[in-house]
């Protein structure tokens, strides 16, 4: 392999991971950006699409054996989209949302309690050891040069291409996303235009948590093992990125994804994979320390 | 006697163990402008924000067109034709001026209603037409209030509610604002103006309300009021 091959291969493979850290910080910073709260919950909700994601596959494997690869996999992102989208709802509506007028501090520590209790119920439900995830496709490569590209990296830049446009599109394009901005930017003024803010809040989460629920299906079928942990590293690490392009800033969120799994793959290929961790965050750090509200967290002046 | 459109009888509300309005009762006739003018901390924006729903009442009643409306949340007020215009204005300054026109009329409204109101808005307030795809937070501290009056406007409310308007106005802006309120009252909205600039307040409305530590201290016409000697004294700088 050519210096220059192994450069590309890891372009790739950043590109790859990164996409799937960039569907999970765009939770993050959503609800970031209209509450102001960090939802350390949030890569729990990552952990369990994945789980729902095996489910899933499971499932299909015993009732409908034969179905099509594509059906299983578009059905397997739907159910960890669709049950992801709903714990957000729940979280938010039980957890948060009765804690919305208290100390910013009461909620961070029931984000955390959520965090510890989705662990403990995927852990009760689906065991502690390493959960093997099935292939639903046939694992498929090409080689150009002597670059490998696999179906599944093609398949996670698909999707997540698709929903960030998606995200993009209800975000500046609708009614509701014009809803979400103006409560993030004066959620007063907000209620005075009379929008629900609790609805939007709701919705919020709900898209946020079913971005997380498809990163998890994503990050399961690439790896093929899944634990009730793997929320916490991974949850952190998309954490980071939204932290990098500028908490509460979607297209920063994106960003900040696909640089952080840039400089991760780039770190373990050139140094070694033991650093791959330590490079996450010592951006995180130096982020927070240089830059704090991240690369595209500039506000526009307001002028009075 | 009119019909009453907003009826608020004996409103007490408190902040912690504040109590900032001790039992507020005032009328507005639909059609009038009634201002209510006081000095600073005398509950006059409270009033307001009860009206809207953004706090919550202790004691008393707040009633549009006969009915009950103090404990609905403020979206379902705003539903009820009574809208809001914020003091600081408070647009959303990284939106365009026509989304936050557009914000104003609320979410359940069709496209070709979206075009007539815009128009109208346009109509009164031509500087936002040129302005339109620029993000608000640009635009000058008059132009600001222009928006936050159209981006009012846009729910076609019964009963607008301007929060000290004037403030941090330029004189020539301030004249020009209180014409805007007569035009805007000539389209048929009620108003309740909240004032600082008791002058220009008690020229526009026609009845009027003296609000001092969360009482009504003086009620009347907007007429008699500004001849008042105690009003002079206190208000009009003697």
């Amino acid at each position: 392999m050519t210096p220059g091959d192994f450069f590309f291969q890891q372009l790739l493979n950043g590109l790859t991971i990164g996409s799937i850290y960039a569907l999970i910080a765009l939770g993050y910073t959503m609800v970031y950006g209209i509450i102001q709260l960090i939802n350390f919950a949030h890569g729990e909700i990552f952990m369990v699409g994945a789980y729902l994601g095996l489910a899933a596959i499971l499932l299909i494997g015993k009732v409908h054996p034969g179905l099509n690869p594509t059906a299983g996999l578009l059905l397997t992102l739907l159910a960890a989209a669709v049950g992801g989208g709903f714990l957000g709802l729940v979280i938010e509506r039980v957890a948060y949302r009765p804690l919305r007028q208290g100390p910013k501090l009461s909620v961070l520590i029931t984000a955390i309690g959520v965090s510890f209790f989705l662990q403990n119920a995927v852990m009760l439900v689906f065991g502690a050891q390493d959960r093997y995830v099935p292939p639903l496709l046939q694992v498929h490569r090409w080689q150009i040069g002597s670059v490998t590209v696999t179906l599944m990296q093609v398949i996670i830049l698909a999707v997540s291409i698709g929903l960030m446009a998606g995200l993009q599109r209800i975000v500046y394009r609708t009614g509701l996303g014009r809803a979400m901005r103006a409560t993030a930017q004066d959620p007063l003024a907000a209620r005075l235009m009379g929008i629900s803010v609790d609805r939007v809040i709701a919705a919020t989460f709900c898209i946020g948590s079913a971005l997380a629920g498809v990163g998890g299906v994503l990050f399961g079928l690439t790896y093929s093992t899944i634990n009730f942990h793997d929320g916490y590293l991974i949850g952190l690490k998309a954490f980071t990125a939204a932290v990098l392009g500028g908490i509460g800033n979607i297209p920063g969120a994106m960003l900040g994804g696909l640089l952080l799994g840039f400089l991760e793959a780039f770190g373990a290929a050139y140094l070694s994979t033991q650093w791959k961790n330590v490079v996450a965050f010592t951006v995180l750090v130096l982020v927070l320390l240089l830059r704090p509200r991240g690369l595209l967290g500039e506000r526009v002046a307001e002028r009075a | 006697m009119a019909e009453g459109l907003l009826s608020v009888e004996n409103l007490r509300v408190r902040y912690g163990t504040v109590e900032v309005l001790k039992g507020v009762t005032l009328q507005v006739q639909m059609g009038q402008i009634v201002a209510l003018i006081g000095a600073n901390g005398a509950g006059k924006s409270t009033t307001l924000m009860a009206i809207s729903g953004l706090v919550r009442v202790v004691k008393g009643s707040i009633r549009l067109a006969g009915e009950p409306v103090d404990g609905l949340p403020p979206e379902a007020i705003v539903a009820k034709g009574v809208t809001q215009v914020p003091e600081g204005r408070r647009i959303f300054p990284r939106m365009t001026v026509l989304e936050n026109l557009l914000l104003g009329m609320g979410p359940r409204r069709q496209k070709q209603e979206r075009r007539k109101e815009l128009d109208w808005i346009f109509e009164l307030f031509p500087v936002l037409r040129d302005r339109e795809r620029q993000l608000a937070g640009t635009l000058s501290g008059g132009e600001q209030q222009m928006l936050a009056l159209g981006r009012g406007l846009m729910a076609r409310p019964k009963l607008l509610l301007l929060d000290e308007p004037s403030l941090g106005l330029a004189p020539k802006l301030v004249a020009q604002l209180f014409e805007v309120i007569r035009q805007i009252h000539r389209h048929g909205v009620t108003i309740l103006l909240v004032e600082q600039n008791a002058y220009q307040a008690l020229r526009v409305a026609s009845q009027a309300y003296v609000l001092e530590s969360g009482c009504v201290v003086l009620e009347g016409s907007a007429a008699d009021l500004r001849e008042n000697p105690a009003v002079k004294q206190a208000y009009l700088g003697g």
